[in-house]
């Protein structure tokens, strides 16, 4: 690979995040219900990066130009993701790279050809366009100031600096493809390897923190940083050409009018457009340019922001909502439970903090593939569900355990029934720890929301991911900060239940 | 006439310690019968075992002439009623709503609340207008006032008074046992009262029944007591109390 093209993009340094477990939901997706997608309109699904929005809203403008309906899902995930989405039926096509699709998804250790890739796919009842007609492919940089000086010109270069520090995204560390074959193949001698994300790599290497960090060649920030490609002079790298994956059950027409893409987009087109992208925000606007005409009408572009902003907070409250709702229906049965102790009320507690230690992302991507879930609100839902139910079945437990003694006699002694001493007088003294624990839950279930935009379900954190990505601060603040307002008026509000809810006599 | 309660060869452990070696006891209708003892001697074990707060590890317990059991025992505890030293008062209610709780429970009318709730007023000398204050804004006599109420809502045919008195200052104590004590004789009550405190005993106690690790040691009058003691534990115990008292 020598002299990659200077160009744009920020690809998906999340799809590692997903990628541990990537074998494990492979097996699962092959008891994933399988929903065909039956005419209506064409679904395309994109990654979460700049490049890969821009290719799915040429495909979908490709495919309305062609009288065929279409739907475009932005940003669903990571290559995982997208790839059980198409195999479910959930998504129709998106787009992919040829060495992500041999090494993520084939899980290949050699390189395959074109049609080996084709062949495989197949099995899966998948297939794959030619190649768009540019490789955006790994690579090393630097900034030029640095290598020049330093005579670095390739990566064997770096054998002779083994002081570098090197900043890696946690998906090229983790690779098939990655740092650790290419380590071998060049024997770089570098110690100083760190994981860092994507975007924020470049803000590292920009102030020295970094000297060497990975990028794809279609990168914008390699021109506007004025970083130098390190040559691959050993060839390691596989070719990585943009393609279309879509499912066979496709009707012809669309596959049809989507092979006309085929080898239509050089990289110096693709550089132009992610450019577009990257400096207006819209990726319609900036599809809109491949088809060389005015400016495009996109379902999202011509909206305002106080329109957006409402839209996703919207979205971001049924999230929190529904799922609250949902763990205060389970958790305070669950309290009750858990409050009498025993093994059954251990094993509660214990379901209940396990879950709290699982990342929300390695949650989210073990419910993916489930029935049901796939990339949907639902997933989301769920899993900030789980994630709410520790604290209302501690508080609830705790609360209902630190009934005196004495009291709970008293009751009993007075002649209560069961049901009544637990609905007239343990439940309303344990109220206040109760609440307490459904206040944190909604507190938590604001903040983790954000990431549901990480399967697409929205809300508030679509922004913030999106400037992520593009490492621009306004979008992500236009995210972070109506979640944090929104987290701080539900601890408002809920203060405001506290007085109705917790009896009198024990506020005084 | 006939014992009210009847315990027969009835006892209870708590792992390797015995809190109460097989015991019989009746308590005669009508009378107070102090139970009195060291901390730990068993008093308390006898009122819970009474009540149905734990159950007897052997032996029976008759009330009001029927075997008590698992099936009963729920109706059974409306016709007792219990104060405990700290009053057990329900912190989330009114003073109201914690002496009617039962009541309300078992539908009686509101005339009929309304009705002995005023009787219990005067009969414990507690302001009706303390009634909608919650337990925490009330004095701690107040509060054993309250639930005195509570455990004589239903006129119940026997009062369980574990150390009603014990958290309570001294001149507090002496104006709420004078109080008790008519309250007693007005409604020919039959009472069971548990303290440490011999002089309390003897005031309140038609009989007092001495109890020391898990067993009855004697039962009389104080005279009784003093001048025929069972053992010498029973001397021990009346003069360390009076030692307390005058030094």
């Amino acid at each position: 690979m020598n002299s990659v093209h200077p160009t744009l993009v920020g690809r998906d340094c999340r799809a590692r995040r997903a990628r541990p477990i990537g074998r494990f939901l492979l097996l699962l997706i092959l008891f994933a219900s399988i929903c065909t997608a039956n005419g209506n309109p064409v679904i395309i699904g994109s990654k979460k990066f700049t490049e890969s929005y821009v290719l799915g809203e040429i495909a979908k403008r490709t495919l309305t130009d062609a009288g065929i309906p279409a739907e475009h899902r932005q940003g669903m995930g990571g290559t995982i993701i997208l790839w059980q989405a198409l195999r479910s039926g959930q998504i129709d096509v998106y787009p992919e790279y040829t060495g992500t699709i041999a090494q993520q998804i084939l899980k290949s250790d050699r390189l395959l050809s074109l049609d080996q890739i084709r062949d495989s796919l197949a099995k899966f009842g998948v297939a794959m366009t030619e190649p768009l007609g540019f490789n955006n492919t790994y690579a090393l940089v630097m900034r030029r100031s640095e290598a020049q000086p330093l005579g670095v010109r390739t990566i064997s270069d770096l054998r002779k600096h083994p002081e570098l520090k090197i900043g890696l995204t946690h998906e090229f560390l983790d690779r098939q493809d990655g740092w650790q074959p290419l380590r071998e193949r060049y024997a770089l001698p570098q110690r100083n390897v760190i994981g860092i994300e994507h975007a924020l790599g470049y803000s590292a290497l920009a102030n020295g923190s970094i000297n060497v960090k990975d990028a794809y060649s279609t990168d914008a920030k390699i021109e506007q940083n004025d970083l130098v490609v390190l040559e691959d002079d050993l060839q390691f790298f596989p070719k990585y050409e943009a393609v279309l994956l879509f499912r066979l059950s496709m009707p012809t027409n669309a596959i049809a009018a989507l092979r006309r893409l085929e080898g239509t987009l050089d990289e110096k087109r693709m550089v132009r457009l992610n450019a577009e992208a990257e400096r207006t925000k819209n990726y319609t606007r900036a599809a809109n340019l491949y088809f060389e005409r005015g400016a495009g009408s996109g379902n999202t572009a011509g909206e305002s922001f106080p329109q957006k902003l409402a839209r996703w907070t919207l979205r971001h409250l049924q999230l929190a909502g529904f799922s609250l709702m949902l763990s205060v229906i389970c958790g305070i049965p669950l309290g009750i439970v858990a409050s009498r102790g025993g093994a059954i009320g251990q094993a509660i507690l214990g379901f209940a903090s396990i879950v709290q230690t699982i990342p929300s992302l390695a949650l989210l991507a073990l419910l993916v593939p489930l029935p049901f879930f796939g990339i949907s609100i639902r997933t989301a839902i769920a899993a900030l569900f789980l994630y709410g139910l520790l604290p209302i079945v501690r508080n609830t437990a705790s609360g209902l355990q630190d009934i005196p003694r004495s009291l709970r006699e008293s009751a009993i002694a007075l002649g209560l029934s069961p049901t009544t001493r637990l609905w007239e007088i343990y439940l309303p003294m344990a109220s206040r720890s109760i609440l307490s624990g459904i206040k944190t839950s909604a507190v938590i279930n604001i903040g983790t929301a954000t990431l549901a935009a990480l399967i697409g379900a929205g809300g508030l954190g679509e922004p913030i991911l999106s400037g992520l990505d593009l490492n621009d601060h306004v979008t992500i603040l236009q995210g972070a900060i109506p979640a944090a307002l929104l987290a701080l008026l539900v601890q408002w509000i809920f203060d405001l239940v506290d007085r109705v809810v917790i009896p009198k006599g024990l506020r005084l | 006439m006939s014992a009210l309660i009847g315990l027969a060869d009835i006892s209870k452990r708590y792992g390797d310690a015995a809190a109460l070696h097989p015991t019989n006891l009746s308590i005669e209708r009508g009378k107070t019968t102090v139970l009195i003892g060291p901390s730990g001697c068993g008093k308390s074990t006898l009122l819970r075992l009474i009540i149905g707060l734990i159950e007897p590890d052997f032996g029976s317990i008759e009330f009001d002439g029927a075997m008590v059991t698992a099936d009963n025992i729920a109706a059974l505890r409306r016709r007792i009623g219990y104060v405990i030293q700290e009053g057990g008062l329900f912190p989330h209610l009114s003073a109201r709503a914690n002496v009617v709780l039962m009541a309300r429970h078992v539908g009686k009318s509101q005339e009929e609340m309304h009705r002995r709730l005023s009787e219990l007023c005067e009969l414990t000398r507690f302001s009706d207008k303390l009634l909608p204050r919650y337990p925490v804004e009330l004095s701690g006599g107040q509060r054993q006032r309250v639930s005195l109420m509570r455990a004589l809502m239903l006129s119940p045919q026997l009062l369980l008074l574990d150390e009603p008195l014990g958290a309570l200052d001294p001149l507090v104590r002496a104006a709420l046992q004078k109080d008790l004590k008519e309250i007693f004789a007005r409604l020919q009550q039959t009472v069971m009262f548990v303290t440490h405190d011999l002089a309390e005993a003897v005031y309140f106690g038609d009989e007092i029944v001495l109890m020391n690790e898990g067993r009855i040691v004697q039962r009389g009058s104080v005279t009784d007591l003093r001048e025929k003691p069972a053992e010498p534990f029973v001397l021990e115990f009346i003069n360390a109390q009076r030692a307390l008292d005058f030094t």
